[in-house]
């Protein structure tokens, strides 16, 4: 998956196909979102990585298999953060340009 | 595209990340966050207090360093407060550092679980699945103690969002894993059970996978699950269905059904169907599986085919779990054959693995069994070598009368060329299958020698215990089997080599005349192991029993210097023997001595209790073709044969039972021959053993359980073997020259070999010694578990109730260092007379290798003497006391060392006696006088020595007040000339 490796550990009586199918189900959802995922979107924004996969997987079982709802509840996450950013941008705009 | 520029927040974190990124080296890398990390600990600990944003900014920094691999150590306190922030993004980040970093500091726990008590009271549905997704992320006992009662409260709640639901059901379904006792049941269960209903896809999937979790734990509490699953999964199965293309057409892909079809499906058997119509229905649904699986695909994607694949083989394993539909299984064969030759090699894979637990099917073994060649061909040709062991697991499951002969000069010519890393394992397979379809032993024994040719060094010892064992169970296989070893000849090394020996040394069968086959086995002699050559030997005297006419070529191999002088203890002792009993012994004694072996007790294979072992607990499949034999289970734990004893060679007991050698008093000398050898002979039967001998080991080995082994036949013959004590045979050519050394001296090298070099020191006083036995290693590697003990053989003939030695030891260290000397003190106490030496048993390990060895401690009756000095009157009148002829030992001998009286008086004197001068009207002639002390009585001891100088002669006489004494005396002093 354009040079992104998964490794993942699952029980023996798990379906190793649908195990793959996760994975590639992840790559797709971390696809739509960056828009043709590769190894820097995931560093630089590793807690979206993590944000996309809790709502996609929780405690080791899947969570929600659609991709629309998925992206729809990280969607809906954003805006808000776009929300709470607009109320705090005058001082943080400062700041940023001021000091790390 | 454009959400990353939405949530493209933190300027500083995304200028730090690239710094880290443009590090040069580690340790710029480590410097730049040292910096960081100083920078936010200052911020931190800075008086003015950060705003939200701060906050979020640096626990992500301190985030990413962590996932960088480095320590945090501080900022949990700050990731806490963001939990009560009312900003969702610093809510987000703050979740997301206790996810990732959680540790059990109680204190900050308590915070932790107030902050997600809030969030979950919030009716805010981002913030109550943010608390459940960190609930289920981290899952700790903590957690489920604080939310295991809310949890279901707010699923089964009926103004709960959907994703909600979804995050609160896998929530719950963590915390039920992780702690069951902690999540109560209750009037929520029923109402979980309806979700499966529910319109939201994410919440049946969701739903789905928790009730099939509770199901197996509560079977009861769910059986109405079972009928509503099945209802749905018809409903989700059929493509025509308006929810189907529905769920198609959200984005659903159609093979998380799978999934939780899967998963339901497997929790019906927990409640076992009885209802018809239900069962019926989920037969429908497993053939549309089938049905669609069978329609060519629609697109050309991998992954497409992946998910439907899934659900094929996720229907498989259902119909294979409820192995009652004989026309769904065999369906399912067919279909998974035309997996077997796929371009996909995880395909191939898991359709051989799947195929292995359809051959355990009595419906479908016949249709797997059509893909044989199919199986073969993927043995021979596939590249990687998980899918070549799956194939041969395969072949092991298909396996039965049929095709047992192809099957297995299949896994016989893999072998060839088979990895390392599997060939016991196959070898173990291709052995059981020998051995379970074996329709004549002469297919059997080829195939096992062949197996053994290819492949020798992974044959294991179980499997040669197990091919001896039926051999010996089978007369008419042992003429074929003995042919056929003779005939390969080869020679064989190792295991293998012991292997073919064995065969020809159980089946002793005359297919040739005794003598070719004699010539034929020995001529490999030399080539073969210790091990081989000691079976060898054992092997020469069961023909000497059987065929008397190849007695004398035996005799005189086994009289070659390279036998009885052999450097091998056990081999050596073999020899020796086996010659003394082949020319001691009467023809009836042999017969019985050498008697068949009986035949094994009909058990259980060890060597599927290896194939098993080997494969662990969790083992596939294809090891329940084995468990079919019905009466295999357990048994063979038990029984295995255990290796271990191989080599203890301890030569106290008396292994043959003879008494035909004399005591030990004064054999003749012989190089190296070692005390090993007189013990075997000298004492009683009864005498107490050691540890087996080895040929006890071996012989139990082979038959641990069997009460009637050959050496309880041994036993028996003892006492007519031996002609009574006392008995003077002829004096054995091997003997006890390390002990004749001492009889005259106190100190000196007891003992000496590439490791091991042992002194004495010793003095004797009236009827108490002490002795100093010093054991110095001579390598330079540790001696372990170094143990020398000494033991009293027993001196049947004249005591009977104790040892007539009090000896007293003294436990030294069990490691010897490399080069260095340890000191053992040994008390002795003379009780009573006595003829055999104590033993001295010195075992260790050296390098690993198990080393033993018995001496005989430099002991003799002696070493008691208190010299005593007398005129010529009262010797002479002493002398004519003890007339009576058995108070009387002479001995007339040839001089073995030059002879010079001073050094004769220097032994005389070293012996023990006093020398008495001007007594003997001959000066030539010595005499002297002592008495033998010991606790119960004293014994008075004259004796006179005649040499004769120009015969080269002594004539020693001893008199004594006790005859075995006077005997003793004469035997170990006349060594000494």
């Amino acid at each position: 998956y354009a040079s992104l490796y998964f490794c993942c550990a699952i029980e023996d009586q798990d379906n190793e196909l649908i195990t793959l199918e996760i994975i590639h189900r992840y790559v797709e959802l971390l696809d739509k979102y960056f828009g043709s995922v590769c190894e820097l979107d995931i560093i630089f924004n590793f807690e979206k990585a993590y944000f996309i996969l809790d709502e996609f997987l929780l405690g080791g079982e899947v969570q929600e298999t659609s991709k629309k709802n998925v992206l729809k509840a990280i969607e809906q996450a954003d805006l808000l953060q776009e929300d709470a950013k607009e109320a705090e941008t005058p001082r943080s705009v400062l700041e940023e340009i001021g000091l790390t | 595209m454009p959400a990353v520029s939405k949530g493209d927040g933190m300027r500083g974190l995304a200028v730090f990340i690239s710094d880290i990124r443009n590090c040069k080296s580690k340790e710029a890398e480590i410097k730049r966050i040292n910096k960081e990390l100083a920078n936010i600990r200052s911020k931190f600990k800075g008086d003015k207090a950060l705003d939200g944003y701060s906050k979020k900014k640096y626990v992500c920094k301190l985030l990413f360093i962590f996932l960088l691999g480095h320590d945090i150590d501080f900022g949990h306190m700050e990731a806490v407060n963001l939990l009560s922030s009312n900003k969702y993004t610093e809510k987000q980040i703050g979740y997301l550092f206790i996810s990732v970093l959680v540790n059990s500091n109680s204190e900050l726990i308590r915070l932790i679980n107030n902050a997600i008590k809030n969030d979950l009271a919030s009716r805010n549905p981002t913030f109550m699945c943010l608390a459940l997704h960190c609930i289920a992320n981290v899952g700790s006992r903590e957690m489920g103690e604080a939310f295991a009662a809310d949890i279901p409260r707010i699923l089964v709640a009926g103004d709960s969002m959907d994703s909600v639901k979804q995050s609160a059901a896998l929530c719950l379904l963590r915390l039920y894993k992780a702690s069951p006792d902690l999540v109560p049941m209750g009037e929520w269960t029923a109402r979980v059970v309806h979700l499966l209903n529910d319109q939201h896809m994410g919440v049946v999937t969701a739903a789905v996978s928790l009730i099939t979790c509770l199901c197996k734990k509560n079977p009861d509490d769910f059986k109405t699950c079972i009928s509503l699953a099945v209802s749905r999964l018809s409903r989700v199965g059929t493509p025509s269905s308006s929810l189907g293309r529905q769920e198609l057409g959200h984005g659903h892909h159609p093979s998380w059904f799978a999934r939780w079809a899967g998963h339901s499906a497997r929790c019906v058997p927990f409640v076992s169907p009885e209802d018809a119509a239900v069962k019926g229905r989920l037969v429908e649904c497993l053939e549309t599986v089938l049905n669609k699986a069978q329609e060519p695909p629609k697109s050309k994607k991998v992954q497409h085919s992946n998910a439907k694949n899934a659900i094929l083989f996720e229907t498989i394993s259902l119909i294979i779990h409820y192995d009652s539909e004989p026309n769904l299984l065999v369906r399912a064969c067919n279909q998974l054959g035309q997996f077997l030759q796929h371009r996909e090699t995880n395909l191939r894979y898991l359709a051989l693995e799947s195929m292995c637990t359809l051959a355990s099917s009595e419906f479908s073994h016949e249709a797997v069994k059509t893909h044989i060649d199919t199986v073969i061909n993927a043995l021979k040709t596939e590249r990687d070598v998980s899918v070549r062991q799956r194939a041969a697991d395969l072949l092991y499951a298909m396996c039965d009368r049929s095709n047992a002969k192809q099957i297995v000069s299949e896994m016989l010519r893999y072998l060839e060329t088979a990895d390392y890393a599997i060939r016991e394992e196959i070898v173990l397979k291709v052995a059981i299958l020998a051995e379970k379809y074996a329709v004549d032993y002469s297919w059997y024994v080829d195939t096992i020698l062949n197996l053994i040719r290819i492949a020798g060094d992974y044959v294991s010892e179980e499997v040669w215990y197990r091919v001896l064992q039926i051999v010996t169970n089978r007369d008419d296989v042992q003429g074929y089997a003995a042919k056929t070893v003779f005939e390969v000849r080869a020679p064989l090394e190792g295991v293998s080599g012991r292997g073919q020996w064995s065969l020809a040394l159980l089946t002793p069968t005359p297919v040739h005349s005794p003598p070719v086959q004699f010539s034929l086995l020995h001529s490999k002699f030399h080539l073969c192991s210790v091990a081989t050559r000691a079976l060898l030997l054992s092997t020469y005297i069961k023909f000497i029993n059987l065929f008397p006419e190849t007695k004398a070529t035996i005799q005189a191999v086994l009289r070659a210097g390279s036998q009885l002088r052999n450097a091998d203890v056990e081999l050596q002792q073999r020899a020796v023997e086996y010659l003394t009993l082949s020319s001691v012994a009467s023809t009836d004694v042999l017969a019985t001595v050498l008697e068949e072996m009986p035949p094994f007790p009909e058990r259980e294979s060890s060597i599927l209790a290896k194939l098993k072992r080997k494969k662990g607990p969790g083992a596939g499949s294809a090891l329940d073709d084995g468990r079919r034999d019905p009466s295999s289970n357990d048994i063979n734990g038990g029984v295995e044969p255990t290796p271990s004893t191989v080599s203890t060679p301890s030569p106290s007991a008396d292994l043959l039972g003879l008494r035909a050698a004399p005591p030990p008093a004064a054999p003749p000398a012989s190089a190296g021959a070692g005390n090993l050898l007189v013990d075997v002979f000298d004492g009683p039967a009864a005498q107490p053993s050691l540890g087996p001998t080895p040929e006890e080991a071996f012989l139990s080995e082979l038959e641990p359980p069997a009460p009637e082994s050959p050496m309880a036949l041994l036993a028996d013959p003892a006492p007519a073997a031996d002609p009574g004590p006392e008995d003077i045979g002829p004096p054995i050519p091997e003997a006890d020259e390390l002990l004749n050394k001492f009889v005259c001296k106190n100190n000196g090298v007891l003992f000496e070999n590439q490791l091991l070099q042992i002194g004495v020191k010793s003095e004797f006083r009236q009827n108490l010694g002490r002795m100093y036995l010093f054991y110095g290693n001579k390598t330079s590697v540790q001696f372990q578990n170094f143990s020398p003990t000494v033991v009293h053989p027993g001196d049947l003939q004249t005591h009977i109730l104790s040892g007539p030695l009090a000896v007293q030891t003294k436990r030294v260290a069990a490691q010897v260092d490399g080069g260095a000397q340890v000191q053992q003190v040994l008390n002795i106490e003379c009780l009573r007379d006595f003829l055999t030496p104590p033993l001295l048993s010195v075992r260790f390990r050296y390098g690993g290798a198990p080393q033993a060895f018995t001496l005989k401690l430099p002991v003799t009756i002696n070493k008691f003497f208190q010299p005593t000095e007398m005129a010529a009157q009262d010797f002479f009148q002493r002398w004519k006391q003890l007339s009576l002829p058995q108070q009387e030992a002479q001995k007339i001998f040839k001089a073995n060392h030059p002879m010079d009286a001073e050094v004769t008086k220097a032994k005389l004197l070293g012996f023990g006696s006093a020398l008495l001068d001007n007594v003997d009207p001959n000066p030539e002639n010595f005499v002297g006088a002592g008495i033998i002390q010991t606790k119960a009585l004293q014994v008075g001891c004259l004796l006179r020595l005649e040499p004769n100088a120009q015969a080269q002669m002594y004539r020693l006489t001893l008199r004594t007040s006790k005859e075995p004494v006077s005997r003793h005396l004469c035997e170990l002093l006349a060594q000494q000339f």
